[in-house]
């Protein structure tokens, strides 16, 4: 390593045409002959594979591999440390029967739209501003992201602070307005709000961000042009910008969807002790949560894995509703 | 969203996000594609904006300084007091902070650069060189963003298990080794950053592919590693579910622990465990004071890029 590339061309001829060198560490590409040509050969080859081979080999150790175990083991009844038994679709009988379950899916539902929901639509209103020309927009950026930094954990047992029913501030601020006493964890609406506060809180001013990025690519002309026609900045926007930046809208709403389907450590953090359940009365039991309750509380690692097939089916399920939207959008001419 | 997928899969979003667009216009208005000036409207929701993105992590340095009963009896403080140390060394009394902080300093060190290492080098491959299957593979990174890290914890959790690793950083480690939105990135930045000449004027002077790595392909990636370990460092560094199912309160890192002193078998003192959050948090606000505009622009210049 201790030549450059540069220092290696000087005072070699630069044609690839030449014939074989015997100064290099590899030869030519062009003539055929000498091992040291089979061996650059191979090298420009076979390199490509071998650079993209380290993440394929771990995503088929750490990924792949598992995904499909996961499958395996949810048509099995199998404890930790014990030997798998074969019961074949009963893990899912027993999950279609199971009332909490079926709460775990509705709250996943609810709680992943109204945790992406408003979320990404502030995060549109925010860029549309950050878009302006501004004084101290770098604080500003900085600013909105700077929740970005900080982790579930640690944003989760702050914000259960400011929503505690007794003390917190957002008690006592609703109290000023006559809003008395929520009781963000104990009644289920409250607490899902609660928790979907926790997630927009910390992923808006980052999407907002990535529609930045996306509203500064649109070429000045298109808005000229809608200015010229008389349109308004409000109108500007919706038939300008949101257009041309749909197709990172539909990213964010896929990207969002995703990991609104697996809420794991809000929820759990945000009840405390009684975090595994979601809450006294499963108010706020996530798919995921249950997905641990089983496997890690009650054990049944078989049973926990059909959970995890079942979230799996159904992001398959939402991807290709969200395709086969956004492709009749194109067709539409949207 | 839940910790890994969506930072994960964040810089994906600039794929459709490019697809389509035409041609840049920069250097026009400024560079953007409107400029208007910002009215006082503007500046009042931003600054709302700017006010509830930061006060909870303002409120953060005034609960974790001090008392639970200060905190506990309203109306809630809203200035710092004089508890921190205090509070401080209830956290290390309760839970393994020091531990925990190398801990996650490691692991998030480890990913970050194996992250970096082996995304440059994929991101290299799909970006520049010549291959087959290059489309299908590169087809197969982005779809592998979408996997939920709760269909692979179970097998992990048993492999774990049997060789012993519960309760090890290794075990949360070896996993995340690569990231597919790290090779995502890179490739996004190598494809428009790393002329091709540069790469075949190598290989015709002889260079072979591990000198063409290291001086010509290290060098102009070195912007876009930097962002990228960084990202991948926050992004390790605040990762809860695994860490969570793998360690224990033995040897946590710093979520684990923090997770620990939320749902701690003791009374809860409300003000420690927000010293603690301050504590897990500390390290990396302090990042982003320092690196926030670079960190800004790797998250926005990259999605623009196509």
């Amino acid at each position: 390593m201790a030549t450059s590339v540069r220092a290696t061309s000087d005072g070699s001829p630069r044609s690839s045409r030449t014939a074989p060198r015997d100064t290099r560490a590899s030869g030519d590409p062009g003539p055929p002959a000498g091992w040291r040509s089979r061996l650059y050969r191979l090298d420009t080859k076979a390199s490509p594979y071998v650079y993209i081979a380290p993440f394929f080999l771990c995503f088929a150790a750490f990924g792949l591999f598992p995904l499909i175990y996961t499958g395996w083991l949810s048509l099995n009844e199998v404890q930790l440390g014990t030997h798998a038994h074969w019961v074949g679709f009963r893990n899912y009988r027993q999950l279609w029967d199971n009332t909490f379950f079926w709460t775990a899916l509705r709250n996943t539902f609810t709680l992943g739209v109204i945790s992406t929901v408003p979320q990404l639509m502030m995060a549109l209103g925010l860029a549309h501003l950050l878009n302006y020309k501004l004084r101290a927009r770098g604080f500003f950026r900085v600013a909105v992201l700077a929740p970005y930094a900080t982790s579930i954990a640690a944003a989760t047992l702050v914000f259960v602070q400011l929503f505690n029913p007794d003390y917190g501030m957002i008690n006592q601020f609703l109290g000023h307005v006559g809003v008395d006493h929520v009781q963000w964890s104990s009644s289920k609406w409250p607490a899902q709000i609660a928790i979907s506060t926790i997630v927009t809180w910390r992923w808006t001013g980052y999407n907002a961000l990535i529609y930045l990025a996306a509203m500064q690519a649109v070429p000045a002309d298109l808005y000229e042009a809608a200015a010229l026609d008389g349109a308004s900045r409000w109108r500007q926007f919706v038939s300008v910008t949101i257009p041309s930046i749909r197709p990172t809208i539909f990213f964010t709403v896929i990207v969002s969807t995703i990991g609104a389907t697996q809420l794991f450590g809000e929820p759990l953090m945000f009840g405390g002790t009684v975090g595994y359940s979601g809450g006294t009365d499963h108010q706020y039991q996530t798919l995921s949560l249950y997905m641990y309750d089983k496997g890690w509380q009650i054990g049944e690692l078989g049973q926990a894995s059909a959970v995890a097939w079942v979230m799996l089916l159904i992001l398959l399920l939402i991807g290709a509703v969200q395709l086969l939207v956004m492709r009749n959008r194109r067709k539409l001419g949207g | 969203m839940a910790e890994l997928t969506q930072p994960i899969a964040s810089p994906g979003r600039r794929t459709p996000a490019t697809a389509q667009k035409p041609p840049r216009r920069r250097g026009r208005a400024g560079g953007a594609g409107r400029q208007h000036d910002g009215g006082p409207i503007a500046y009042l929701f931003l600054i709302i904006a700017t006010l509830l993105s930061l006060f909870p992590l303002y409120w953060t340095v005034v609960a974790a300084s001090r008392t639970d009963t200060e905190i506990v009896t309203p109306p809630t403080p809203l200035l710092p007091g004089s508890h921190l140390i205090d509070n401080l060394k209830i956290v290390w009394d309760e839970v393994d902070m020091t531990t925990a902080l190398v801990n996650s300093t490691i692991v998030a060190g480890c990913v970050a650069f194996s992250t970096v290492l082996f995304a440059t080098l994929a991101g290299f491959a799909f970006a520049k060189l010549e291959f087959r299957g290059r489309n299908a593979l590169l087809t197969v990174v982005v779809a592998t963003m979408t996997i939920p890290p709760q269909l692979t914890v179970i097998p992990l959790y048993q492999i774990v298990t049997n060789v012993g690793w519960v309760g090890h950083i290794q075990s949360v480690i070896l996993p995340s080794l690569v990231a597919a939105f790290g090779v995502f990135f890179m490739r996004q930045f190598l494809a428009e950053a790393l002329p091709v000449e540069l790469v075949e004027a190598a290989r015709v002077d002889g260079a072979n592919s591990l000198r063409i790595i290291w001086h010509v392909v290290f060098p102009v990636a070195r912007p876009a590693m930097a962002v990228l370990g960084m990202l991948v460092f926050v992004q390790s560094w605040n990762d809860f579910f695994w860490p969570f199912i793998a360690l224990n309160q033995q040897n946590p890192t710093v979520q684990v622990a923090l997770q620990g002193l939320g749902s701690g078998n003791h009374t809860i003192n409300h003000a420690v465990v927000v010293c603690g959050a301050l504590v897990a948090t500390l390290p990396l606000l302090l990042v982003f004071a320092v690196l926030g505009k670079q960190i800004v622009g790797g998250i926005t210049a990259g999605a623009v890029k196509s």
